[in-house]
């Protein structure tokens, strides 16, 4: 047994996962594959805020049947993994004749889910909102989309940003589980490499971008907080 | 013989068990200023809350201007009704100068510069010309009240509701506030003051209306409910409130 292992080709654990001339064949691959992340997850991420931002209005606002649509909605795409979601819509749905890109299902899928997440987030803000600014908007004469828009919302979504800032940074995370549906994205196009390459540096570089581009975010959200804490609110 | 401008008959209004309201008839004419007196839960603020709506009541008629408002009606007269808030509800991410502009723009379609104008106008009249482009947070509560009283004047309503104007202010900045308010009474503008502060009752209301138990169990003119109150629980109010 020892002598087999003598016998293979000795690598130091720098040619492994940090090899630089890895890294630089195929860091275009790695380029394009975090263009397709960075696209999908600022699609999903808008599509998800315009989306939770209505269905929050529908949950607080609608009259009876919408009202519980929305409640459904959300409850059902709160609990359904990504994973499951993104497997149905792009391998079920073309049984029903509806068949997207891997690029559409991806969105669809995340959107889904995260319209869903914010809508709570934005409730939460809403009703975080005190009532005597509803009254006050109200007291004046203002109609009730006027209320939402002029004194409501700008109130309630600096409530949010935390918590939406959050939900982002998720957003953009679940964006890897496109992978599974042949989305070249950034982790789809790092295992590429790796196999051609016979060497996990590209994993390695992958992560590091996700770390790169995400760890600002966080921080942000930090920063968010900090600020709101001192406002007292 | 002036009409009234708001009619309550026979209103009831109750949250749950519990009955905020039991019947009650006011009518107040145009241009006369009544206050409302009464121990806390007596329901006085329940009162004006119903006259523009942020309550509905649930039995009896209000009528302000002529039309019946309330149960489910959809009712424009209720921009005639301004409001004064206890704790003021100014909207805390606009300049002072944006709230009271807000309501002549959006709901009177006015341009924002002729609101602004308007606006600049109201707020020399209550002393804050220096400040119309501070924020609320950056006032004082005295002056935030004054900018919530013309924030309800740029409607230009034919009523004004005050809900416990000075109840949320500091001893020393009560005055400035009753001052605007005394100054306002002048002018001609129906006024429906709930309040606890006796003096300006005294001085400057039309008729005075003492409730207990949702109920109005006397009314009349100052002097007369002042010096000669008949109903025991008024004097025992009186008493309590002005023995110190």
């Amino acid at each position: 047994m020892a002598t087999n292992l003598k016998a293979l080709p000795v690598m130091s654990i720098f040619d492994t996962f940090l090899n630089w001339k890895v890294f630089i064949q195929t860091l275009p691959l790695l380029l394009s594959g975090l263009t397709t992340t960075l696209t999908l997850g600022v699609t999903a991420i808008v599509l998800g805020f315009i989306g939770g931002l209505v269905l929050a209005l529908l949950r607080l606002y609608a009259s009876s049947p919408l009202r519980q649509i929305a409640v459904a909605y959300i409850d059902v795409f709160r609990s359904i993994p990504i994973l499951v979601l993104l497997v149905v819509i792009y391998y079920a749905l073309p049984f029903v004749g509806l068949r997207l890109s891997s690029f559409g299902a991806a969105a669809s899928a995340l959107s889904l889910v995260s319209a869903a997440y914010s809508a709570e987030i934005f409730r939460a803000g809403i009703e975080a909102v005190p009532r005597g600014q509803f009254e006050a908007a109200r007291a004046i004469g203002l109609s009730p989309w006027r209320r939402m828009s002029d004194v409501v919302l700008p109130q309630a979504l600096r409530i949010v940003i935390p918590p939406i800032t959050s939900n982002s940074i998720n957003v953009m995370k679940d964006t890897a589980l496109a992978s599974v549906v042949a989305m070249p994205d950034l982790l789809k196009q790092a295992t590429q490499a790796q196999a051609l390459a016979a060497n996990p540096t590209p994993l390695i570089s992958a992560a590091i971008i996700y770390i790169l581009i995400l760890m600002p975010l966080v921080r942000l959200v930090g920063v968010f907080e900090k600020r709101l804490a001192v406002r007292g609110r | 013989m002036t009409r009234p401008i708001i009619e309550m008959r026979n209103v009831v209004k109750s949250f749950g068990l519990f009955k905020a309201l039991q019947g009650i008839d006011l009518r107040v004419k145009e241009g006369e200023i009544v206050v409302i007196i009464g121990p806390s839960g007596s329901g006085k603020s329940t009162l004006i809350r119903c006259i523009n709506q942020l309550e509905e009541h649930n039995g009896g008629e209000i009528i302000v201007d002529g039309a019946e408002v309330g149960r489910g009606r959809k009712s424009t007269v209720l921009t005639e009704v301004g409001m004064v808030f206890q704790s003021f509800n100014l909207f805390p991410h606009m300049t002072v100068l944006r709230n009271v502009a807000l309501g002549p723009v959006r709901v009177r379609g006015l341009s924002w510069a002729a609101a602004e104008e308007r606006a600049q106008r109201l707020l020399a009249r209550v002393g804050l010309e220096d400040h119309v482009v501070k924020y609320p947070a950056q006032l004082s509560g005295g002056q935030q009240q004054r900018v919530g009283i013309a924030r309800a004047l740029a409607m230009e309503p034919k009523v004004l509701l005050f809900d416990e104007p000075t109840s949320a202010l500091d001893p020393e900045m009560v005055g400035e506030v009753l001052d605007v308010m005394q100054q306002l009474a002048k002018t001609g503008v129906t006024m429906v003051v709930v309040t606890h502060e006796m003096g300006f009752a005294r001085k400057v209301a039309d008729r005075v209306v003492f409730m207990d138990g949702g109920r109005i169990v006397e009314e009349g003119r100052p002097d007369e409910i002042f010096n000669a109150p008949r109903d025991p629980r008024l004097r025992s109010f009186l008493q309590a409130v002005l023995s110190h």
